[in-house]
């Protein structure tokens, strides 16, 4: 079963209060939610007393999932809080890491892991409860799309052999299809909207379902209308290697790329290939490991070629970056005075300054929520904020990391729209992403990382 | 900045199949503890200097090379030299003056002070780097609850934040890196300061968050509803335990009697 509906209509909350999980004095409940006829958190403890997964959960963020240091630990930590007798234990796990493919022994340390082979090791976790209900909550937003497709096939191969049922959320519609049987569409302000076989949800309300930010299948978001046009160089690479902070082997090497004024690149490849790290280079914000990385007279305006030599507010004005996490950028406490910071850090009167915040609040939809505090903000509001806070400064070269992750469609069209526009007006963009269709919609440029060393 | 995840992580350079690094993590445990309230108990130089051999002798069946000590163990050199440098130096002046004046210099009793406070120091902090440097971490979780039955609620907790160390270290770089592109540094000490002070608040932030998702991914596979727990992993306290512990206690017991026989035992209370 998947369940849809637009940002903020509660379906992770939903997820969670299936699995028993909603503590009753934190929020306010109405109506009843029952497990097999037994209420939900009555259904959990007895549950776990008597050595049965009723439910199990399997969240969108694989790195704050893992619990144990070493691999087979962490798939076996459910059996033993289960009470599952220990000769029993072992070959569970086995069995459930051998059925999501997992390539590595049992005594692998789990920080050593990728995003993919983590998400992978958390549902083996999930798995090796033997759950009769599944509940999978964006289980695959961070992973690259041969990891996502492996993921899918193993959870639709387990439902299948185990006659398990499952929930999905789920924002990219699509490449699950093949195992939906049955869509429920949430409403924003409480209820059901639809309920249904998948076509006969799509038929119904297509439209109106787009128009919430849900991914139809066969009604992209929305295309951009402008397209790239000639620029100068601003930003060339040559044989350039990049390494995490710590790391004495380089994540990617022997890069060679050029970012031009009004293009657009993406950088793909699999998870674990260095992309992250390789943004933070161009961006100038970690010395490269080897080769060079220069910034043209255009972008460098007398600032030197080398951007992490560039003094921060040097920096901020002419390459903006925007990260994966829009949490790690907010220094502010509402979200006008987060769009000021950077023009009033590098200078500008603050008359202009004033206008140039309003004009973005206007622009981004986030007027609204001026004086509202940055971290209470919802998901793609967030988002918004964070590529706000970057253009408030008017750098002529865009550093984006995964900018559509956890987005839905309606923030993903917006998202587009925007870049579009600024590729227009000549800002170069450089876009690290898993996500096909954003490389679709924008790309003028891809360069595709090997998988990495590490 | 980063935060020394070092120590927390699973042990490298170390040879694991050391007797004593083989030895249960509880009864290691013990005898750090066993060796530091010897040590606390007074403060003269003898006690400490015999014990500190004493532990240096059995360090080859500890299965720490000098190299592995030295990487893990030179915080604990780097803190004691000084303390006790400054000890000599401006401590309670007491016999004649070797060097310097009044009320800068080192006598007698400042200089066997100074030396007093090194040797406790290191020999307090020893078999604590042993302990840390042998044991995993999920090992000596395992040995807490079921050896010593402490509360596992409690015990798995702590072992789930511990690993959250290491997230927090890299979200510390990511919001050190996100704050430079934002166009924040270089503004002078105090600044600099203010910086650092909002940079910690957004860790807090994130911390909070990260931790939330994994307590909910903890109690989705059930952690917390039962007080009834399996373990996968046994852990047994065999007689070669015992024996460790045995010799932790021989060697406080040791290195006591060889303050009172010099001399120079006296309890702290007392003093």
């Amino acid at each position: 079963m998947l369940l849809l509906g637009a940002s903020g209509s509660g379906k992770s909350t939903l997820l969670r209060g299936l699995a028993g999980l909603l503590d009753p004095e934190t929020g306010d409940e109405e109506g009843v939610l029952e497990l097999d006829t037994v209420p939900v958190r009555r259904a959990r403890s007895e549950g776990v007393q008597a050595g049965v997964a009723r439910t199990g959960l399997l969240l969108q963020d694989p790195s704050s999932q893992t619990v144990l240091a070493r691999c087979g630990d962490d798939v076996a930590f459910g059996c033993e809080n289960h009470g599952v007798p220990r000769e029993q234990i072992w070959p569970r796990v086995q069995e459930a890491l051998d059925a999501v493919g997992f390539p590595y022994g049992l005594d692998r340390s789990t920080s050593r892991l990728s995003g993919g082979e983590r998400q992978r090791l958390a549902l083996a976790g999930v798995l090796a409860l033997r759950p009769r209900l599944l509940l999978l909550d964006e289980p695959t937003a961070m992973l690259d799309p041969a990891a996502a497709d492996g993921l899918r096939r193993t959870v639709g191969r387990v439902l299948d052999e185990t006659g398990a049922g499952c929930v999905l959320v789920e924002h990219r519609v699509e490449p699950w299809l093949p195992h939906v049987d049955r869509v429920v569409v949430l409403a924003p302000g409480g209820g059901v909207r639809a309920d249904g076989p998948p076509a006969e949800v799509f038929a119904v309300h297509g439209e109106e379902l787009a128009a919430d930010g849900v991914w139809v299948p066969g009604r992209p978001p929305g295309r951009p209308q402008r397209g790239p046009r000639t620029g100068p160089r601003l930003l060339t690479a040559t044989g350039l290697a990049v390494a995490r902070s710590g790391a004495r082997r380089p994540a990617a090497r022997d890069v060679d790329l050029g970012l031009d004024a009004g293009r657009c690149l993406a950088v793909t490849g699999p998870n674990g290939a260095g992309k992250s790290t390789l943004a933070l280079a161009l961006a100038g914000l970690a010395a490269p490991a080897a080769g060079r990385l220069a910034a043209s007279d255009e972008l460098a305006a007398g600032a030197g070629p080398l951007p992490h030599r560039w003094r921060a507010r040097t920096l901020a004005a002419r390459i903006g970056t925007v990260f994966q996490e829009p949490a790690h950028q907010f220094v502010a406490a509402n979200v006008a005075d987060e769009l000021a910071v950077g023009p009033r850090l590098t200078g500008l009167d603050p008359t202009t300054a004033r206008r140039r915040v309003e004009e973005l609040l206007e622009r981004l939809r986030l007027g609204h929520l001026a004086q509202a505090n940055p971290f209470t903000l919802s998901g793609g509001e967030q988002r918004r904020l964070s590529v706000a806070t970057v253009l408030a400064t008017r750098p002529r070269l865009l550093v984006l990391d995964e900018p559509t992750f956890g987005q839905d469609g309606r923030t993903w069209a917006e998202l587009v729209a925007l870049l579009d526009e600024l590729r227009g007006e000549g800002v170069g963009i450089c876009a690290v992403t898993h996500d096909a269709e954003l490389v679709d919609a924008l790309a003028d440029d891809v360069l595709r990382l090997p998988a990495g060393a590490a | 900045m980063s935060l020394p995840t070092d120590v927390l992580s699973s042990p490298t350079g170390v040879d694991t199949g050391a007797p004593l690094a083989r030895a249960n993590p509880s009864a290691k445990l013990a005898v750090a503890l066993v060796l530091s309230l010897a040590l606390v108990l007074t403060t003269d130089a003898v006690t400490a200097g015999a014990a500190l051999v004493l532990v240096l002798l059995a360090l080859p069946w500890c299965g720490l090379g000098p190299r592995a000590l030295w990487r893990r163990g030179w915080v604990l050199v780097v803190a004691a030299v000084p303390a006790g440098v400054f000890t000599a130096l401006l401590g309670v002046d007491s016999g004649a003056v070797l060097v310097g004046s009044d009320p800068v210099d080192v006598t007698t009793g400042s200089a066997a002070a100074g030396l007093a406070l090194v040797l406790r120091l290191l020999a307090i902090g020893l078999p604590g780097v042993v302990l840390l440097s042998t044991t995993d971490p999920t090992d000596l979780a395992d040995s807490l609850a079921q050896d010593l039955h402490l509360p596992h609620r409690f015990v798995l907790s702590a072992l789930a934040a511990m690993r959250l160390f290491g997230v927090l270290a890299e979200e510390w770089t990511a919001l050190g890196q996100a704050r430079r592109a934002r166009g924040f540094g270089e503004q002078g000490p105090l600044g600099r300061l203010r910086g650092a002070g909002g940079q910690l608040f957004a860790l807090l932030v994130l911390a909070v968050r990260r931790a939330t998702v994994l307590a909910t991914a903890m109690e989705a596979r059930g952690f917390g509803a039962s007080t009834h727990r399996t373990w996968a992993r046994p852990s047994r306290v065999r007689p070669g335990d015992v024996a460790v512990v045995l010799g932790g206690v021989a060697i406080a017991v040791a290195a006591t009697a060889a303050g009172v026989a010099a001399g120079t035992w006296q309890l702290v209370l007392t003093g």
